[in-house]
């Protein structure tokens, strides 16, 4: 059968200009990081219970019977609890959204008895509504939410400053220095997704977004190994010839791994349910992102900067006799 | 050079061995697996409580709480030792760690220093005193806990608490509870399984602090009712809501209880029977004797549970709380009693409960979502990279997710939902040291090396890359490990268990079965290059 394995098809020498391209992408990038760093504060993350502290409660009547969200909404307000919200969910059992299910959420109030209050709630619902089953109900104190939200961020800088202490150790400063631009920019449109599509931030969402920067810089390695290898070979190239082929020399297995991880992820997203959804939609993205990045962030910030050639000349002293020049 | 390496395929053999040697107890029954001989591994996965269902609790230890108690009660000593010695303070000021006591004469600080040195010497942990004696200017004396002994208040009510809400929880029946301490004055509770986490909070949610204080019966209550209230009294409502003087003095404490039980008193009504110790029958009886005719208060977290007048002295160290106890809240007392008093409040600061039957959607969610994963990269492999290649990925694919649960059943890490979302995203980042590594081959074998050179060159130079980019992964995951809680760390481990098994299978895999393929088929063109 022609065509198949389909990689064939899939040309192993490419000859894309990237670099040609890197000023026009390298200003939609910086605008769209703007862009996100606005959203993230006005209108701001749309936060999970995990870092704003409160309670949320998974309420449901049997299949048929229907629950009045405008009536829940009310006993709970009426009990003089802030930012109550109520929206319909999918049932368990047969996955409809069909007015039977609900999920209640409310602020707790400052140094109040959580216990108290949630029995207090129980009480309202069942008052209005009548007889409900709670499936799932999660309450976060304020104190420990501050904490959760602390201690996200600190995983956050930490994993970005360890990304930059690996890739300098591994690499050069210029590298490093790409490679947590590329990184950075990765987190920052991440996080203009999850404001954009209103996606809750929760913990998940952190580990979603230490995902993101771990791909992230899987796949700026893979370049950056063969840019180093290409600088060690090709010593009279100029820079931006040796970057732009060592992006098309890896652009196979870019795109390969790539369809890969978006295909499961997608699926993640579509059969996950609802806690895994936004998860999987901002994986996909930063992994959509990460590789764009590799490409026109990373990359580019190496051309602005240079590299030091000699160190690489310099290696390959030894090595006169023509040919391969690898040390 | 490329060769069929005997220690790679023994090495392949051993990780497939101990791969279905834990990872098929998954697959059984539970009869099955009690069936099972001793010495082969019986550990199934370990589903977090996201997926099977249960409660979350995080509790703070009232500390500050319990200081203000122990300070309150050492005022109400230095009272009762200066009454005794017939000294009438001018002041007793309480501080945030202890007392200072003002008199008014030189002669009276040095009978109240001999004799507040006796008390100070006794209490304490181990006879070692935890107050200590000081004498200040201006006729003042302080009477403060030591450093040792408030830095170690909060650790020691972590400690404590810990095993009495463990003795009340194994009373609730509550299926393999986890309790333990987290930081300096956190406990977290996890209990799996169909719990009923109302009854779980409400056996934590009380201190259970049991009392027996005298009634006062000197002042009125009517000045107090004005805010008169006498310094070592303080205002309480009895059983019937009626005002009740109290004095603050504690005669006898839940702590020298031996035993509380359901029992009846005269008229048939159901009531709290108790055991004192002989520390606790000793004092009771002291007290009861030198008061008869008199009432006294029992008072259990704060509250007025009845206030009996005593009829006669109460000797045998045992006695009977009337109350309007049902059979079912006197059983509840009475676990509670026994299970001892918690030395502080606990605080709930988290709580998280999902039900069995939300955990069980979830786990099918996870499992529909992960098999259908699983089958679209297995037809994207075959489609992208033929039958040999694209094969040799999937068996790599297979030989993973094998190790991988058996490395999770091992070591009982907790899987998590999040945690099957990263166990997806293993598999995709398992292909890519494969495509790496084919890739490769095909650019050299496209610069016209021959098979065995391209097959060579491609793992060489592959290797690197793979070692690089996984190690950024686990660097990731380390830090959600360290950082991250609960879900989050069940997401990082099953992260790092994935990068471990993935470059063992994809590599090892492919540079076994590419050997082979290279020894039988004596191949002269790659069938993925062009």
């Amino acid at each position: 059968m022609r065509g198949w394995p389909l990689i064939k098809l899939l040309p192993t020498k490419t000859n894309f200009k990237f670099v040609k391209y890197s000023r026009l992408f390298g200003v939609i990038s910086v605008v769209l990081c703007l862009a996100s760093i606005v959203g993230s504060f006005t209108p701001g993350l749309n936060m999970g219970i995990d870092f704003s502290g409160g309670a949320s409660m998974e309420i449901s009547k049997p299949v048929g019977q229907t629950i009045d969200q405008e009536e829940v909404s009310a006993a709970v307000s009426a009990l003089g609890l802030q930012d109550v919200g109520v929206q319909g969910i999918a049932r368990l059992d047969n996955n409809q959204v069909d007015g039977s299910t609900v999920l209640l959420r409310f602020q707790l109030p400052e140094g109040a008895d959580q216990t108290e209050v949630v029995r207090e709630v129980e009480a309202a619902i069942t008052q209005t509504v009548g007889e409900v089953t709670y499936s799932g109900v999660s309450v976060v104190g304020s104190k420990v939410s501050g904490e959760l939200f602390r201690s996200g961020l600190m995983a956050l800088g930490l994993a970005t400053v360890l990304m930059f202490l690996y890739i300098w150790f591994r690499f050069e400063p210029q590298f490093g220095l790409g490679a947590v631009v590329g990184l950075v920019h990765d987190v920052i449109l991440t996080f203009g997704l999850i404001v954009l599509m209103r996606l809750e931030f929760s913990l998940n969402m952190v580990a979603a977004i230490l995902t993101v920067i771990g791909y992230s810089m899987n796949d700026t390695v893979v370049v950056f190994d063969r840019l180093r290898e290409n600088l060690r070979k090709y010593k009279t190239m100029p820079l931006g010839e040796v970057i732009d082929l060592s992006i098309n020399e890896t652009l196979s297995r870019t795109v390969v791994t790539g369809i890969t991880a978006v295909m499961v992820l997608a699926v993640l997203a579509f059969l996950g349910g609802e806690v895994l959804f936004g998860f999987s939609i901002a994986l996909m993205f930063g992994i959509i992102v990460g590789t764009y990045s590799s490409v026109y962030v990373a990359a580019p910030i190496i051309l602005l900067w240079g590299v030091k050639r000699g160190e690489f000349a310099e290696e390959a002293k030894p090595i006169k006799l023509g040919g391969a020049s690898r040390p | 050079m490329i060769h069929l390496s005997r220690w790679k395929v023994i090495l392949l053999g051993l990780s497939l061995a101990f791969g279905l040697l834990f990872a098929y107890p998954n697959l059984l029954t539970p009869a099955q697996r009690d069936a099972l001989p001793g010495f082969l591994p019986k550990n199934t996965l370990n589903l977090g409580l996201d997926l099977q269902g249960g409660s979350y609790l995080l509790l703070e230890v009232d500390v500050s709480e319990m200081q203000a108690k122990r300070v309150a009660n050492t005022v109400e000593d230095v009272r009762q030792v200066l009454n005794e010695a017939q000294i009438t303070p001018v002041a007793l000021q309480p501080e945030p760690t202890g007392v200072v006591v003002t008199l008014s004469t030189e002669a009276e600080v040095d009978r109240a220093f001999t004799d507040l040195r006796t008390l100070v010497s006794r209490g304490g942990v181990g006879g070692v005193p935890d107050r200590q004696l000081t004498r200040l200017s201006n006729n003042r004396l302080r009477v403060t806990f030591t450093d040792a002994a408030l830095n170690s208040m909060g650790p020691d009510a972590v400690t404590q608490s810990i095993e009495v809400v463990r003795r009340r929880i194994d009373n609730l029946g509550t299926r393999e509870p986890s309790i333990t301490r987290q930081g300096a004055d956190r406990i977290v509770i996890q209990a799996p399984g169909e719990s009923d986490p109302a009854a779980l909070e409400r056996v934590i949610g009380q201190t259970a602090q049991l009392t027996f204080q005298m009634v006062d019966v000197e002042n009125s209550i009517e000045d107090a009712l004005q805010g008169r209230v006498p310094p070592d009294a303080v205002l309480m409502q009895d059983e019937l809501g009626n005002p009740l003087l109290v004095k603050r003095r504690v005669l006898v404490s839940g702590e020298n209880l031996t035993r509380a039980f359901v029992t009846q008193d005269q008229n048939g009504q159901t009531a709290i029977g108790f055991n004192f110790d002989s520390q606790g029958a000793r004092r009771f009886g002291e007290v009861t004797a030198a008061n008869i005719g008199r009432p006294f208060a029992i008072i259990l977290d704060g509250k007025v549970i009845s206030a009996p007048v005593i009829r006669s002295a109460i000797l045998g160290g045992s006695g009977v709380i009337e109350g309007n106890y049902s059979i079912a809240s006197a059983s509840e007392m009475v676990s509670l009693l026994n299970g001892g008093a918690l030395p502080a409040p606990l605080n709930v600061e988290e709580r998280r409960t999902v039900t069995a039957e939300l955990g069980k959607d979830a786990v099918d969610r996870g499992m529909r979502a992960t098999a259908l994963g699983f089958v679209v990269i297995v037809l994207f492999m075959f489609l992208a990279y033929g039958v040999l290649f694209g094969g040799i990925s999937v068996i790599g694919l297979v030989l993973n997710g094998i190790l991988i649960l058996a490395a999770m059943s091992m070591t009982q890490a907790t899987l998590t939902l999040p945690g099957i979302a990263g166990l997806i995203l293993t598999f995709a980042v398992a292909v890519d040291a494969n495509v790496l590594i084919y890739e490769r081959m095909r650019d050299e074998a496209r610069q016209g090396r021959s098979v065995i050179a391209s097959l060579d060159a491609g793992f060489n130079k592959a290797m690197g890359t793979i070692i690089d980019a996984n190690l950024t992964t686990l660097v990731a995951a380390l830090i959600m490990f360290f950082f991250g809680a609960g879900p989050v760390r069940g997401f990082a481990w099953t992260l790092s268990i994935g990068v471990f098994t993935s470059m063992l299978s994809a590599v090892l895999v492919a540079q076994v079965g590419l050997a082979w393929w290279l020894k039988v088929a004596k191949p002269k063109k790659l069938p993925v290059a062009e």
